[in-house]
């Protein structure tokens, strides 16, 4: 037996991101804006997407939400109380979403009737940072209770996102949370990246939020 | 941990590749894996032999090539190596920044095949004779 070297020089992803390649060509033909929401479990994704949802639909926008979960359907049940169609992902015990998940559970939707389509990654501040699910862009989000220095010990997940949103602001006098610490750290990891503070729960920060989506949307 | 999910597509991939090849057995795979993939190098060499189990890649070491993060700098024009991802910052003036050069790779640089001699010799003879 002799050893040979065989070149492979190929990413080990590379499946993924041709799924995702094609997803994002589907997306832009429809003009319809996927956002790939990532953060902890309990940060209060769902609760931030249901106001964010009510808000969009308030104003005129079409707007659907693929969730993703371990197991239960609990989130998607809440989000379709918001109005909007939802389809629950349930990964069996999968840490994130991939592309070709997006790509099944999409199935027949028609998304020229779209305007927003939101995907809730399964909460997890590790996997999701390696795929691609083609979005337009990346949201991750951090909760005034998770500390300021979160982004400072999940590195990838925060560098690969487009925007940061900081939830629960309502309850960041009693945790005593400090804002400029945890935007230095954001900035720290993703250079440059745009930071919101909201309260899906008093309103605050929600209209500066759902402007930007649509700033976004009407770019595209 | 999607490292598992990571080790079966890396199997995927380098299994076909060696088939193609017509390798009986492999001795090692080459991965390239930068520190802001997302990937944690000890998990995926714990999940490699479950997910080469069955394959021709059965038995066969994981050599994973831990790439650090380079930074180019806009302001002072240098590329520097970072020490830490959790700043951005170029090692030459400070300024952070997001032109990141590398450290994102999750890649498949080579296999080491074991091919068998007398295969090997036979191809190549039977090569020699065509080109007589």
């Amino acid at each position: 037996m002799q050893p040979r070297i065989l070149q492979i020089q190929q990413g080990v992803l590379n499946k993924n991101d041709e799924i995702a390649r094609g997803l994002r060509a589907r997306f832009a033909a429809a003009q319809v804006t996927t956002v790939n929401v990532v953060s902890s479990p309990g940060s209060g994704k769902t609760m931030l997407l249901q106001k964010t949802i009510e808000r969009l639909i308030a104003r005129g926008y079409r707007v659907a939400t693929l969730v993703g979960d371990l197991e239960t359907d609990n989130d998607a049940r809440r989000l379709a109380e918001a109005g909007a169609p939802v389809r629950q992902i349930t990964t069996a015990g999968n840490c994130h979403l991939e592309a070709h998940m997006i790509e099944e559970y999409l199935g027949d939707w028609d998304l020229e009737a779209l305007d927003f389509l939101f995907i809730e990654n399964v909460g997890n501040l590790v996997c999701p940072s390696s795929y691609d699910l083609g979005e337009a862009f990346r949201v991750v989000i951090l909760s005034v209770t998770e500390g300021e220095d979160k982004p400072l010990k999940y590195p990838p997940i925060f560098n690969s996102s487009d925007l940061a949103v900081i939830t629960k602001i309502d309850l960041a006098a009693a945790v005593e949370f400090d804002s400029e610490a945890a935007h230095a750290s954001i900035l720290s990891v993703r250079p440059g990246m745009s930071i919101i503070e909201v309260s899906a729960k008093t309103g605050v920060g929600m209209d500066a939020w759902v402007d930007l989506l649509i700033k976004r949307h009407k770019s595209e | 941990m999607h490292e598992l999910s990571i080790a079966y597509n890396l199997v995927e991939i380098a299994a076909d590749a060696a088939h193609k090849a017509g390798a009986q057995q492999v001795a090692s795979v080459h991965l390239r894996l930068g520190l802001l993939s997302g990937v944690v190098k000890d998990s995926l060499l714990f999940c490699y032999d479950i997910a080469a189990e069955g394959t021709v890649l059965a038995g066969s070491r994981l050599e994973i090539e831990e790439l650090p993060v380079i930074v180019h700098c806009d302001e002072c024009g240098a590329d520097t190596t970072l020490e830490t991802i959790q700043r951005l910052a170029c090692g030459n003036c400070g300024a952070l920044t997001m032109d990141i050069r590398q450290g994102k790779e999750l890649s498949i640089d080579y296999l080491e095949l074991e091919t068998d001699d007398a295969a090997e010799n036979t191809a190549n003879s039977a090569g020699r004779t065509e080109q007589e």
